[in-house]
């Protein structure tokens, strides 16, 4: 492995460490805006000396921002190893697009990110550019204020593609107009155990607003983890967009929570076997598939929700969700790990990190 | 392991909403073909490309229908480029296949106009652009109004200004 996370502020991790409004349900919010150099082919179609000159021009007009002048890292993703490039997306530093992960389509010549963790710029992917920021918790307005700042100042040194009608032009016309996509990674173990969950979906999607797994674009939904956000981008302001899925998210939290009482009303036996059941394995297992830790990762956080667990915080839970995948867990051994091996070192690496933390806590989880 | 033959690798991760059910299913690519789910093609995961291809008088038939606009004088992709991948080549797409696109954005976000964030640029427009920016700016600016959002309206009426 040669990428060093390191070098990033917390690693990238700050917007883990369950401190932001509503962190108990809401695991982080991210807000990206599309843009597009004028005058030159979107990447898939750009020659070779086209994507090197985007990614030499975008990374020094970030880097002569006041955000991200002298805390942001730079990694060339077109020169990473495949298992750095899924380092970089587990940690949701980058897309899965980005990284060259999907088989169809292989890492981009200037394929880049620059970063701090908490704001960063992908540069080369589907689109020229991709501001990103990443929060704790349900903060659309800090994401978003931070975004438009960074935004603006980038705007007065790049030439962005702008149409005036069409807005700012992307790649494929589902992002155009603002370019924004806004999602909140939300856990709704309740509406998923009451069986109301597909009727909120429903709900959601019929106000304009879409659903995906934990990692965007085409990931399942595991553990109860599902990510929502606009589903369009044109006709509408950019405040219109962020504080529509801001009420659609708040009375989603509010649906969760009343479920959550149902349950610790109507069932509280169950719900407390089910809980500590889940902590069990993950604390004595010797084999775990990520979907299976996932899952009682889930367990254990709406029993954390629901005050029956005090041995595990929201920070180690969140912690646990990135750092039992498949690269994180070799970046910890120091080499590729075989499927044989994963579940195992998974399963250690979960064992050891529940154990510390409630030594920390003491035995009566105070 | 693939939910339905047992034996490939699943590679393909199905959400479905049956009944008020989530569920998902974990297909290898020869079982999820087997069922229907298109997964080999290009552009097969973007949303686009179900609703590019949606028969009767969808989005395909307004791209294939009326006038052959022919290829982006400056990248030399063509609107059959577009029905393939999904994505276009170029800003200038955007002028070239114009009337298209026009359609096209209409039934994706149920608006072509944009009333976001303005972008004069690094540098300003150039001439030519400017009456078409004035007049689209001078409708954003009676919306504004109508619908009392005022501080979009401050904001393009400065504009205004400034570009007059």
């Amino acid at each position: 492995m040669t990428v060093d996370l390191s070098l990033l502020p917390d690693g990238g991790l700050s917007w883990l460490d369950g401190s932001g409004p509503d962190s108990g349900i809401v695991l982080s919010t991210r807000i990206r805006l599309a843009r597009n150099l004028q005058g030159r082919p979107f990447t898939a179609r750009a020659a070779e000396a086209d994507l090197a000159s985007t990614r030499d021009q975008v990374v020094a007009a970030a880097r002569a921002t006041p955000q991200l002048s002298s805390t942001a890292s730079l990694f060339r993703v077109d020169e990473l190893e495949l298992l750095d490039r899924q380092l970089l997306h587990e940690r949701r530093l980058i897309s899965r697009e980005l990284a060259g992960l999907q088989r169809e389509r292989p890492v981009c010549r200037g394929a880049a990110l620059l970063s701090d963790g908490a704001l960063g710029v992908m540069v080369n992917e589907e689109d020229h550019l991709r501001m990103q920021s990443l929060r704790s918790g349900f903060d659309l307005e800090h994401a978003y204020a931070l975004l438009e700042r960074f935004d603006a100042e980038m705007g007065t040194r790049l030439p962005f593609a702008f149409h005036p009608e069409f807005g700012y032009l992307t790649a494929c016309p589902t992002n155009a107009g603002t370019g924004l996509r806004a999602s909140v990674l939300i856990h709704l173990p309740g509406l998923v155990l009451t069986k109301e969950i597909a009727k909120v979906l429903q709900g959601l999607s019929q106000v304009g607003l879409t659903f995906r797994g934990l990692y965007g674009e085409g990931s399942e939904v595991v553990g109860n983890f599902f990510q929502l956000s606009n589903q369009t981008t044109l006709g509408k302001s950019e405040e219109d967009l962020v504080d529509h899925l801001g009420a659609m998210v708040r009375q989603v939290i509010d649906y969760e929570l009343r479920a959550r009482d149902v349950l610790g009303r109507e069932a509280p036996a169950v719900m407390a076997d089910k809980v500590w059941r889940a902590y069990g394995l993950l604390r004595y297992a010797r084999s775990l598939s990520f979907e299976e830790t996932m899952n009682l990762l889930s367990g254990v956080r709406l029993g954390h929700g629901l005050n029956l667990i005090h041995d595990v915080s929201v920070y180690t839970l969140n912690k646990l969700l990135i750092f039992t995948q498949p690269a994180h867990l070799a970046e910890r051994e120091g080499r590729a790990l075989s499927d044989p091996e994963l579940p195992i070192a998974r399963a250690a690496f979960v064992r050891r990190t529940l154990e510390a933390d409630a030594g920390r806590r003491g035995p009566d989880g105070s | 392991m693939c939910d339905r033959c047992g034996e490939r690798k699943a590679s393909i991760h199905l959400t479905q909403i049956v009944d008020n059910t989530v569920t998902t299913a974990h297909l290898c690519e020869a079982c999820a073909a087997d069922q229907g789910v298109k997964t080999g093609e290009p552009g097969a995961s973007l949303p686009l490309s179900g609703f590019l291809g949606a028969p009767g008088p969808g989005a395909a038939a307004v791209l294939t229908g009326g006038v052959d606009a022919g290829p982006c004088s400056f990248c030399g992709a063509s609107l059959g480029d577009f029905r393939e991948t999904g994505r276009l080549g170029c800003p200038h797409c955007y002028a070239a296949f114009e009337p298209q696109l026009r359609e096209l954005l209409r039934r994706i976000h149920g608006a072509s106009q944009h009333v976001g964030r303005l972008y004069l640029g690094a540098a300003a427009p150039a001439t030519a652009e400017v009456p078409k920016l004035l007049a689209v700016w001078r409708e954003q600016l009676r919306r504004a109004i109508d619908t009392e959002n005022f501080e979009l309206a401050a904001e393009l009426r400065d504009r205004i200004r400034g570009l007059e």
